[in-house]
């Protein structure tokens, strides 16, 4: 099968739209790291929420394409307010304590948005139909190729660049670069550091939401799904770094590779050359493929 | 009227008590010194001050008014500008960048400090103006931390240590900029281990030894002071 040029072409694209999706919600977990120096654990069930919230949105006004992306404004639009109040009234109190009751606090919010999600959509699994204008396939010439796969593809690559030069040349995002090395020293220079923490977390829960709404379409919506992911945008993070927006995007691409290649090689057992993959990383670079050893902080 | 003035200020960090009962005030225009040796509490003072530290109890009143307790951030746009010991640059940010990330307005009547200024202010920062902070020597840091407060307009300067670590040639160069800056009508308070740094630059100075004031006097009286000069200051 190695030797078809169309199954591996196939292979190597739909390698590359699973990861823009999984870079998507990623890039939200090391910016909220970067800046909050806060591990979230709920990063995937905000994710969840965010799959959720575009099936509730195309049920009200229809499966049409309008309605898909009016459902992944809403699925960030949702979650954006959502973390707002979580990180204003509750996590911001959480700053200055040890990280291990952070820990402890985002793994609650697992258990309460699992809880809350089956309260309001139930226990059952959902599917969600493509929006109709990335429903056909496109012909790539090498193959026929589903369009919505290739949308992924465009989609990621934008955010990315998008986030980069945000990052780079606005002030909010040199703010934000700032915050990332020295809060206390932002804080002492006029900028009130609290704003710039709930901003990014607000930020970087929509990315989860969004991520989640981008995935619906292409997987089986039910309350476990936050686990999975969560999982995999750890190995992520650690792969590429955390804190690092391209270490989450070349991450993302190689967890995606490793778990498409991996499952034509040895079927179930993809999983053993990811943890083996992140093993190499954490021994060779502790600090992940993009990330620093020896970063200064405060 | 004083622009600041500390009275009785305590501070202590966990179990240890840092500062018992630090008085000081500048007035508008003046450079007043806090010297010491290392651990006395200056530093602390300053972070006192500047809201980085909160006190446990005493009075900071600014222009009057009573700012113990208030944000760093609260601070700093009401005019006080922090420029740390360890400078503290942003070490992954351009030198534009670390100036473009402190701006703040500027109060009524006073001539705005932009990047333009802090150049021509430190010409030899213009030629790293791209460069990342975390690259530039140790005197290119000291004016880029100087620089990167005066980018939020203070009236009063907080300048911990400007010194330290510094050749004695670019030492020179720091303290004619703080002559300069201090002729241009900027408040400032310089805490400093270097005698002669501080001599040459203060209005007023207070020595401070195991978190209290134990002197203060004109920097002509200190001058002539030799007993005071060995009991706190020489090694």
């Amino acid at each position: 099968m190695f030797s078809n040029p169309t199954f591996m072409f196939i292979q190597v694209m739909n390698s590359f739209a699973l990861g823009m999706n999984l870079f998507i919600i990623a890039a939200g977990l090391t910016l909220i790291f970067g800046v909050l120096r806060v591990v979230n654990f709920a990063h995937g069930a905000f994710y969840m929420v965010g799959a959720y919230v575009l099936m509730t949105t195309t049920n009200l006004i229809g499966n049409t394409t309008t309605g898909f992306f009016v459902g992944v404004a809403a699925a960030a639009l949702v979650m954006g307010v959502v973390a707002f109040f979580i990180e204003r009234f509750l996590l911001s109190h959480l700053y200055d304590k040890e990280h291990l009751l952070q820990l402890l606090f985002t793994f609650a919010l697992v258990l309460i948005f699992k809880d809350a999600v089956k309260m309001i959509w139930g226990p059952l699994q959902h599917s969600i139909s493509y929006p109709p204008a990335f429903k056909g396939a496109v012909n790539l010439r090498i193959s026929y190729y589903p369009a919505y796969m290739l949308f992924l593809s465009v989609v990621g690559p934008v955010l990315a660049i998008g986030l980069w030069l945000a990052l780079e040349k606005t002030r909010w995002g040199r703010l934000i670069r700032a915050a990332r090395l020295d809060r206390e020293m932002l804080n002492a220079l006029g900028t009130d550091v609290k704003l710039v923490f709930s901003a990014v977390f607000v930020f970087g829960s929509m990315l989860a939401a969004m991520g989640g709404a981008l995935a619906a379409p292409r997987i089986a919506v039910d309350p476990g799904m936050d686990g999975l992911i969560i999982i995999d945008c750890f190995i992520i993070v650690i792969i590429g770094g955390l804190g690092s927006l391209w270490g989450s995007f070349v991450g993302a691409l190689i967890l995606s590779s490793l778990t498409v290649f991996g499952t034509l090689i040895f079927n179930e057992w993809e999983i053993v050359l990811v943890y083996i993959m992140m093993l190499a990383v954490l021994l060779i670079r502790p600090w992940g493929l993009f990330g620093h050893a020896d970063e200064e902080r405060h | 009227m004083d622009l600041l003035e500390v009275k009785d200020l305590h501070v202590s960090y966990g179990l240890s008590k840092i500062l018992h009962g630090v008085s000081l005030s500048v007035k508008p225009g003046e450079l007043v010194s806090l010297i010491g040796r290392n651990g006395v509490g200056k530093s602390t003072t300053m972070r006192g001050i500047m809201g980085l530290t909160a006190p446990k109890s005493g009075s900071i009143l600014w222009k009057g008014q009573e700012i113990l307790g208030r944000k760093p951030h609260v601070n700093a746009k009401d005019g006080i500008g922090f420029v740390p010991e360890d400078r503290r640059i942003f070490s992954g940010l351009s030198v534009a960048e670390n100036l473009d990330v402190a701006r703040l307005p500027v109060r009524e009547g006073r001539e705005a400090w932009d990047e333009e200024r802090v150049f021509s202010f430190f010409p030899d920062l213009k030629r790293f103006e791209d460069r990342k902070g975390g690259l530039l020597s140790g005197g290119q840091q000291q004016m880029l931390t100087l620089g990167r407060t005066l980018m939020g307009n203070p009236e009063l300067l907080l300048l911990d240590e400007p010194s330290e670590g510094l050749a004695p040639l670019i030492v020179a160069d720091i303290a004619e900029k703080i002559r300069e800056l201090k002729a241009a009508g900027l408040s400032i308070i310089l805490a400093e281990q270097n005698l002669d740094f501080v001599l040459s630059l203060s209005d007023r100075c207070y020595v401070l030894e195991k978190g209290a004031v134990v002197y203060s006097g004109t920097a002509q009286e200190l001058s002539d002071n030799h007993e005071v000069q060995d009991k706190y200051l020489h090694i």
